[in-house]
């Protein structure tokens, strides 16, 4: 039997572990009903580091992702074990509250999914639910600052009543990253963040993960080999719910260690 | 098109001679022809389909609307009235008991036709106006006391009778055993029709009456305004219970068998025979609650009870039709699953819930055989002012009137169907542009 097909008793290899992690995941087993998704993942993750998941659809790394934001919380039959942390602190326990965790982790979605509200209402809406403004000048001064951080504020600022919708796909995606930052977390969870966005717009969300990583933990899950060896420092492989490899990025795309990472970038599988 | 259709057929035809094996293009071209007679044969089935509806449509509205039209114009006679005799004026005031109206109108009747002069002659001919005559004179009277001891010219609404054999609607060839109207009065009325004295005029009794024995004098003032009293309960009620109702279904109720069961209940709710909500509304609300019987508060419970289903299962519709993205987007940021609730999903899907309650109102609007059962079938005159009136409601006011005997009625009843359809497409109407304005594009 090749390392190819024994998948069932794959030890990560590489550095899941991080001298001071922020998020930390240890065993963690997501199943869907029947569907084991995610199969005894542990990963760390640092502060104000760009770790990109990769790999084949289907090998549970958006399901990883919404387990740090207990977004999983929503589907029924999504039981998730193990045991994940922010800052040292056990998100799934039952004093924790979720509305607190999402707002210290955001989420940037596949598809741009504004509100269909004005920009301003969009980027005010976490403000707003949290009480993060005073009054209406310092929401205004939150909304300006999160537009500008996601590089859209010159190209809204004059029109900033008008729908969400009417923005391009890039910019509705940039609108939702300003949302998202609005609230100020700690951490941003991008689940395939470019996928429905045209290279240049691809770009300019590259850039801003970019400036970005400064104040945030950024996770972000990418079909993308050359999006997740620009923007990250680190790199996940996923395959079939388990990870298989996790390293830095250079050296998982220069010298990967296992068959299996070795044949997603090369090519072979996905 | 169809030219260059048989063309293809033709070389495909030569081509087949050839050479035996066909090609894929060869053999996709034989069967179109196939293909296509089915499509037409299908189109011509839609259509006659369609013309058999529009046919029917065009009979009802036709039917309805030429015997209902003639309903809304009404046949008065003018007379000269005479207010120097048969009043009574006590402190400055007419008095209604001690006045003797109705001979002011007899006078005034054996006045323009002197000639009458037998007792019997005299009683048909008092028959030509309506007994309604009456309260117009106290009225007239009311609002012009000045009048009294002068001779006024006024014009009253004729009987019935008289106002269908104006109409057109009594065969003058018939034998005078079989109208019900004799040859006196037809001379007479042919006699005040030549001088100009028998007008029409707009019958505004129909919408300010109640019900009456007398056609000429009943209306539907009193059917429509317990319809509408029915219709405000049956919103403030199924309206907010079938959101909350839908919204908890959707969003927060588990998953488990109970809810399954639930739901199976609610979509067959909405399939259960009304008069059988009639039964629950006569024996919960009436015997139990004790709520007076043909009030509209009962109707419109018994009414909610009927739009309740319709309303939960198209807000759920709209629910549903909110992409999930939103919902994520929001909980993203952090928003607990009420805010979800009640900043995105309510606003969102409040147009198509808004849609299937008027909907649902404009079904309860028609509905008649519930309210039969909880005793709205009676004869109510009184306009009801207060919820807990006694009251009738539109589509039962039609049954009513179309179980009378009197000619009148029936063309009273079409114009009821008018006014019943004419609401029922306005509230339709009004659904549809809701739906169009707020409509969403995801």
């Amino acid at each position: 039997m090749t390392a190819r097909d024994n998948i069932e008793d794959i030890e990560t290899i590489g550095n899941p572990n991080v001298e001071n992690p922020f998020i930390s995941a240890k065993n963690v087993n997501v199943h869907y009903g029947d569907n084991h998704a995610i199969k005894d993942v542990s990963l760390q993750i640092a502060k104000n580091q760009v770790i990109a998941l990769i790999g084949p659809s289907g090998c549970g790394k958006s399901t990883f992702i919404r387990c740090i934001n207990r977004m999983n919380d929503t589907i029924d039959i999504a039981k998730i074990t193990g045991k994940i942390s922010l800052d040292g602190e056990d998100i799934y326990s039952k004093e924790l509250d979720p509305v607190i965790l999402r707002a210290r982790v955001g989420m940037v979605f596949q598809k741009p999914n504004p509100f269909p509200k004005s920009i301003y209402d969009n980027v005010a809406y976490g403000p707003k639910i949290h009480g993060l403004a005073k009054d209406r000048n310092e929401l205004d001064e939150i909304v300006a600052n999160s537009l500008q951080k996601a590089g859209l504020y010159e190209e809204v600022s004059d029109r900033l009543d008008e729908s969400g919708l009417s923005l391009s796909g890039g910019q509705q995606q940039r609108l939702c990253i300003a949302r998202t930052i609005a609230v100020n977390p700690e951490v941003i969870l991008m689940d395939e963040p470019c996928s429905a966005l045209d290279p240049i717009a691809t770009a300019r969300i590259e850039n801003l993960i970019d400036e970005l990583s400064e104040k945030f933990s950024i996770v972000i899950v990418t079909h993308s080999m050359q999006q997740a060896a620009r923007v990250s420092q680190r790199v996940a492989y996923f395959h079939l719910g388990r990870l298989v490899e996790v390293d830095d990025t250079e050296k998982v795309f220069t010298n990967p260690s296992h068959i299996l990472t070795q044949d997603y970038i090369t090519g072979r599988i996905g | 098109m169809f030219l260059g259709y048989i063309l293809l057929e033709n070389t495909e035809n030569n081509m087949s001679k050839k050479n035996l094996s066909l090609s894929t293009q060869q053999k996709v071209r034989k069967s179109l022809s196939s293909r296509y007679k089915k499509e037409t044969l299908f189109q011509y089935f839609g259509l006659s389909s369609l013309s058999v509806g529009i046919i029917f449509l065009v009979i009802f509205f036709y039917s309805v609307l030429s015997q209902g039209f003639s309903a809304f114009t009404q046949t008065y006679i003018s007379l000269k009235v005479d207010f120097s005799d048969n009043l009574v004026v006590k402190n400055n005031k007419i008095d209604s008991i001690d006045s003797n109206f109705d001979a002011i109108i007899r006078s005034a009747l054996r006045e323009r036709f002197p000639e009458v002069n037998n007792r019997r002659d005299r009683r048909e001919l008092y028959k030509l106006i309506s007994i309604g005559a009456v309260y117009q004179l106290i009225d007239h009277l009311d609002m012009s006391p000045g009048d009294v001891g002068s001779r006024e010219i006024l014009s009253f609404p004729t009987s019935s009778d008289v106002d269908m054999y104006v109409k057109g609607n009594i065969d003058r060839k018939l034998d005078e055993s079989k109208r019900t109207i004799s040859n006196n009065q037809m001379m007479w009325i042919d006699e005040l029709v030549e001088k100009g004295e028998i007008k029409m005029k707009f019958n505004s009794a129909l919408f300010s009456n109640g019900d009456s024995r007398e056609p000429e004098l009943a209306g539907i003032y009193s059917a429509l305004k317990g319809s509408f009293l029915m219709l405000f309960i049956t919103l403030i009620v199924s309206f907010p219970v079938g959101i909350a109702a839908a919204i908890y279904l959707e969003e927060f109720a588990p998953k488990n068998k109970i809810s399954d069961l639930i739901e199976v209940n609610i979509n067959n709710l909405a399939a259960v025979p009304s008069i059988v909500f009639g039964l629950l509304g006569l024996a919960v609300f009436i015997n139990w609650f004790g709520i007076p019987r043909s009030s509209p508060l009962v109707g419109g419970l018994v009414l909610s009870l009927l739009t309740l289903p319709v309303i939960i299962i198209s807000s759920r519709a709209a629910i549903t039709a909110i992409p999930p993205s939103i919902k994520e987007a929001a909980l993203g940021v952090g928003a607990s699953h009420m805010q979800v609730v009640a900043h995105h999903i309510l606003p969102l899907a409040f147009p198509g819930m808004l849609t299937g309650a008027i909907i649902g109102m404009s079904r309860a609007l028609g509905e008649s055989a519930p309210l039969l059962m909880i005793g709205m079938v009676a004869f109510i005159v009184d306009i009801p002012s207060v919820i807990t009136d006694p009251s009738s409601a539109l589509p039962v006011q039609i049954y009513l009137w179309a179980d009378s005997p009197e000619r009148a009625f029936a063309e009273r009843t079409s114009a009821a169907i008018i006014i019943l359809l004419g609401f029922l497409l306005t509230m339709n109407l009004l659904a549809i542009y809701l739906r169009k304005k707020f409509e969403r594009k995801w």
